[in-house]
């Protein structure tokens, strides 16, 4: 417990260690969206095209 | 050299070889981001002035360095895209930016958390690194809303390139910054003429920190791209086969 307190610095250390996790998440998921996104976006185009023909 | 490098930049063969490099990436800078993290919290010392809320810097520092990095990938792809008109370039530049943009909030705000125990502010206005880096997030705003604002991604390539290479004069600015003018933020820790400033308990977790983030930074980017490398391919015949012949993801 008292290597969690930080010497009362715990509320700056840990939130500091726990946005950087958040932004990372954050970076990651975005990354995973971004390719569905686009590779629907193509698809659903492809699909529309291929039925006009 | 030329001939492997011209393939590199073919993108059906950079979107494969991308995926395959991913996990090169992601599972090296995992090791070294848990390493860092349990090093860094509880194996190094106290700072002698500072205490635990030193800990702080294995993730500002990494923050601030990712913030930097992309800003300059970001810059130099785009000036070669400028000037060689390789696509894959502009692609690349495109993709740094919302991940520089990230890092960069990401520092200031590790920055404030840190600053406040130890300055007694959150925030200083016109304090030279502060400032410096503040701007770097405004750069990075404005760059991707210009993108935003242009249909036609070949303009789009060209005018935030112009704005990418302007804007890289802002990166010697935030390094040199805690030199040229006083700041409260403290000076170099790592890179020092007479060597880091910092016994090597606390010294190995930050290079584990700072170099497992870039491999994390660098698997990003490549995903980011490869997104970028598809849209911007969407009408070849090597995009259309992919996404045919896949099921909903590839």
């Amino acid at each position: 417990m008292e290597a969690l307190a930080m010497g009362g610095y715990g509320a700056y250390v840990w939130s500091s260690f726990g946005l950087t996790l958040i932004v990372v998440i954050i970076c990651v998921v975005q990354v995973k969206r971004r390719h569905q996104q686009v590779f629907s976006d193509i698809k659903t185009r492809l699909r529309a095209m291929e039925t006009d023909q | 050299m030329w001939k492997f490098l011209h393939k590199l930049a073919s993108p059906p063969h950079f979107y494969d070889l991308s995926a395959k490099i991913i996990p090169w990436f992601v599972v090296p800078g995992t090791i070294l981001i848990v390493y860092g993290t349990i090093a860094g919290l509880f194996y190094a010392p106290p700072d002698y002035q500072q205490g635990d809320a030193f800990r702080i810097i294995y993730v500002h520092v990494p923050a601030a360095y990712l913030s930097m990095l992309a800003y300059t990938v970001m810059a130099v792809s785009a000036g070669i895209g400028l000037i060689w008109r390789i696509k894959l370039s502009h692609a690349v530049a495109a993709a740094a930016a919302p991940l520089g943009a990230w890092f960069t909030f990401l520092a200031l705000i590790t920055g404030s958390i840190w600053g406040r125990p130890m300055w007694g502010t959150w925030w200083e206005w016109g304090d030279p690194r502060l400032t410096s880096e503040l701007i770097m997030l405004f750069l990075y705003f404005g760059y991707m809303a210009l993108r935003a604002a242009i249909d036609d991604t070949t303009k789009a390539d060209k005018a935030s390139a112009v704005l990418a290479l302007v804007g890289a004069v802002n990166i010697p600015i935030i390094h040199f910054s805690v030199e040229w003018w006083s700041s409260l933020h403290q000076g170099a820790t790592i890179v020092r003429a007479d060597g880091p400033a910092m016994p090597a308990e606390m010294l190995l977790p930050l290079l584990a920190m700072i170099l497992g983030f870039s491999f994390i930074f660098g698997a990003l980017l490549l995903g980011r791209v490869r997104s970028e490398v598809l849209f911007r391919e969407r009408r070849s015949r090597w995009v259309k086969n992919l996404v045919l012949s896949s099921g909903e993801q590839g």
